[in-house]
């Protein structure tokens, strides 16, 4: 994904005089191509992501449009002022691609863990944020965001991730998508967890429950009218996000149907990383474990919630 | 280096104007501004192009404002300038209008980006200067900070950044007031040797009397001090100038509840 998302950088710099490259202190022969062709809009600024956020907001005030690159924790909670004040409060177009979403970096431990990085962005007026689910989609997003004229924080993967999505479905920010129908209910997922839920409800179906996978890659602006009639149609809503229940996805449904249909509330569980710093190492896989971001967690989850009303007992 | 300089009539006018705003909001960070009024008066009188009817023309010199609480001086210039009407400076603060205690880009004409959180200026200048080159623009970047604002890291980044880009078209302006807001910079996070500092950072750098008008007249004048490094300029000035009451003062570092008395008696250090 992170590959995808890096040549589509550079492709989008071949074509588009406005696209510039920053990175903080990226691994050797990052976009090397893209160096030798346009040095002039290539940047490896070194380890000091406060500048380098204010530098792509200056940048983006003279027109151009910063593609900036590092690890998620990194532009996140070391420059969360200069998100908010340089990029969101002067709403310019510069796109933060975020390496190692929730438990990718599991063996480096909790400084690069990026449990918390959709909450907090989420939490910044004129902020987009989005969670691909895969490479494919990836790239189509990458083609979409030269013109959307605000920041947007780009959630990357740990990469080789299956391909689900389909080009036919497009890609809209702000608009979710259909993975698969059901009227029993419905998971509503963001990132790689849609994947798990896919398998998830492919499963549920050999025990007789027709389960929905709406893939929310979108969580701010939340695709208010895409997913309130998916929510309305079933019996049980499960969440499910690689990042902490604080304040991401599952929060932002909550929030959706206490203002839109308050009488949906009860029916929504939301599953995602528990509110606290992970203390184990070994892989992300260790972590999803952990945080029951499994399909047997999933599939427990949904059929406890429909059939009984409790998500997980 | 002490500035002694003896304020002329221009120098008063602008500090008028600063005061009317002060009265309109009944507050505002009156020693922060008034260290700074010569060092705006001779950029925008002396310096900077620019058109205060088209403020985005393109070839402007784009002048940026990091220790933004200093944002009555820049007010007063850019009304004296006719970037805006001058009655505006008596709704400083006020719900309706667009002159808040902090200055916001989109909001107020003239103004380049929005400051009040310290340590943004220098990096978005950065940016803005590599932005320029790419672009061909003899357009210059000036980035005034405050000097307890340089205890932010992000300004030595962004100072390395400047040196390794060779950002001649870059200036970096210190209004070492020697104050903070709690006291003395030299007790609370000491800058010294400050010239030093920003030589080891790569910059070009001079000093001058910050309320000297000819002494910023020259320095200005001679930008950039060398043809491949960003310039600073260290300008020695005192906090509160032009008012024995707030000079040097801490506690006049940001002042709120104003009076008609407090009002008067600034008024009459300018007769």
């Amino acid at each position: 994904m992170r590959k995808a998302a890096l040549d589509c950088v550079h492709e989008l710099s071949q074509s588009d005089d406005r696209v510039v490259f920053i990175g903080s202190d990226l691994g050797p022969g990052v976009l090397s191509k893209m160096r030798a062709e346009s040095p002039e809009r290539w940047f490896m600024e070194g380890v000091s992501e406060q500048h380098v956020i204010g530098m792509a907001a200056g940048l983006a005030m003279e027109g151009f449009i910063p593609y900036v690159n590092t690890i998620a924790t990194f532009l996140t909670r070391r420059c969360f002022e200069q998100v908010a004040v340089d990029l969101c409060l002067h709403d310019l177009p510069v796109r933060l691609i975020a390496n190692g979403g929730g438990g990718v970096y599991a063996p480096l431990g909790p400084t690069h863990l990026a449990i918390e990085d959709i909450s907090i962005m989420r939490s910044l007026p004129n902020m987009t944020v989005i969670a691909p689910c895969d490479a494919d989609e990836m790239r189509r997003l990458m083609a979409v965001t030269p013109d959307w004229p605000h920041p947007i924080y780009i959630r990357l993967a740990k990469g080789g991730d299956p391909i689900v999505s389909e080009a036919k479905n497009g890609f809209s920010i702000g608009r979710s998508i259909t993975m698969r129908g059901g009227s029993d209910g419905l998971f509503v997922t963001t990132g790689v967890m849609t994947q798990v839920a896919l398998e998830s409800a492919y499963l549920l179906a050999k025990e007789g429950l027709q389960i929905a996978v709406q893939h929310v890659h979108t969580v701010k602006p939340m695709d208010e009218e895409g997913l309130l009639p998916a929510i309305a149609r079933v019996r049980a809503v499960v969440t499910v996000e690689e990042g902490i229940v604080n304040g991401g996805l599952g929060s932002a449904i909550l929030e959706l149907c206490s203002t839109r249909d308050p009488c949906s509330l009860s029916k929504i569980h939301r599953l995602g990383i528990p509110d606290v710093f992970p203390k184990r190492y070994g892989s992300q896989q260790t972590l999803l474990d952990e945080w029951g971001l499994t399909v047997s967690g999933l599939v427990t989850a949904m059929r406890n919630r429909i059939r009984n009303g409790v998500p997980d007992e | 280096m002490t500035p002694m300089t003896v304020l002329d009539e221009r120098s008063r006018h602008l500090r008028r104007l600063v005061i009317d705003a002060l009265k309109g909001g009944g507050r505002g960070h009156l020693g922060s501004s008034m260290s700074m009024v010569e060092i705006l008066r001779v950029l925008y009188d002396d310096v900077l192009r620019y058109r205060p009817t088209d403020p985005l023309w393109a070839e402007r010199d784009r002048f940026i404002l990091s220790k933004g609480h200093g944002c009555l001086a820049l007010y007063a210039l850019l009304a004296d300038k006719g970037f805006f009407p001058i009655d505006e400076l008596l709704g400083f603060c006020r719900p309706e209008s667009r002159l808040g205690g902090h200055p916001e880009r989109g909001k107020v004409p003239g103004v380049e980006a929005s400051t009040g959180a310290l340590g943004h200026g220098l990096p978005i200048g950065v940016g803005i200067a590599i932005a320029l080159r790419i672009k061909h623009s003899r357009a210059r970047v000036v980035v005034l900070t405050g000097d307890g604002e340089i205890n932010e890291g992000s300004n030595w980044e962004a100072a390395m950044s400047a040196a390794k880009h060779r950002l001649s078209n870059l200036t970096v302006l210190v209004d070492y007031n020697k104050l903070q807001s709690y006291g003395p910079t030299s007790e609370v996070l000491d800058l010294e040797p400050l010239t030093d500092k920003w030589r080891a950072f790569g910059f070009a750098v001079k000093e001058v009397d910050g309320h000297d008008v000819q002494q910023l007249k020259v320095a200005l004048a001679s930008l950039p001090f060398e043809a491949s490094r960003p310039s600073a300029i260290i300008c020695h000035t005192i906090k509160g100038k032009g008012f024995p009451f707030a000079e040097g003062n801490p506690e006049w570092h940001h002042k709120s509840g104003l009076t008609e008395t407090d009002i008067h008696a600034m008024y009459d250090c300018l007769k």
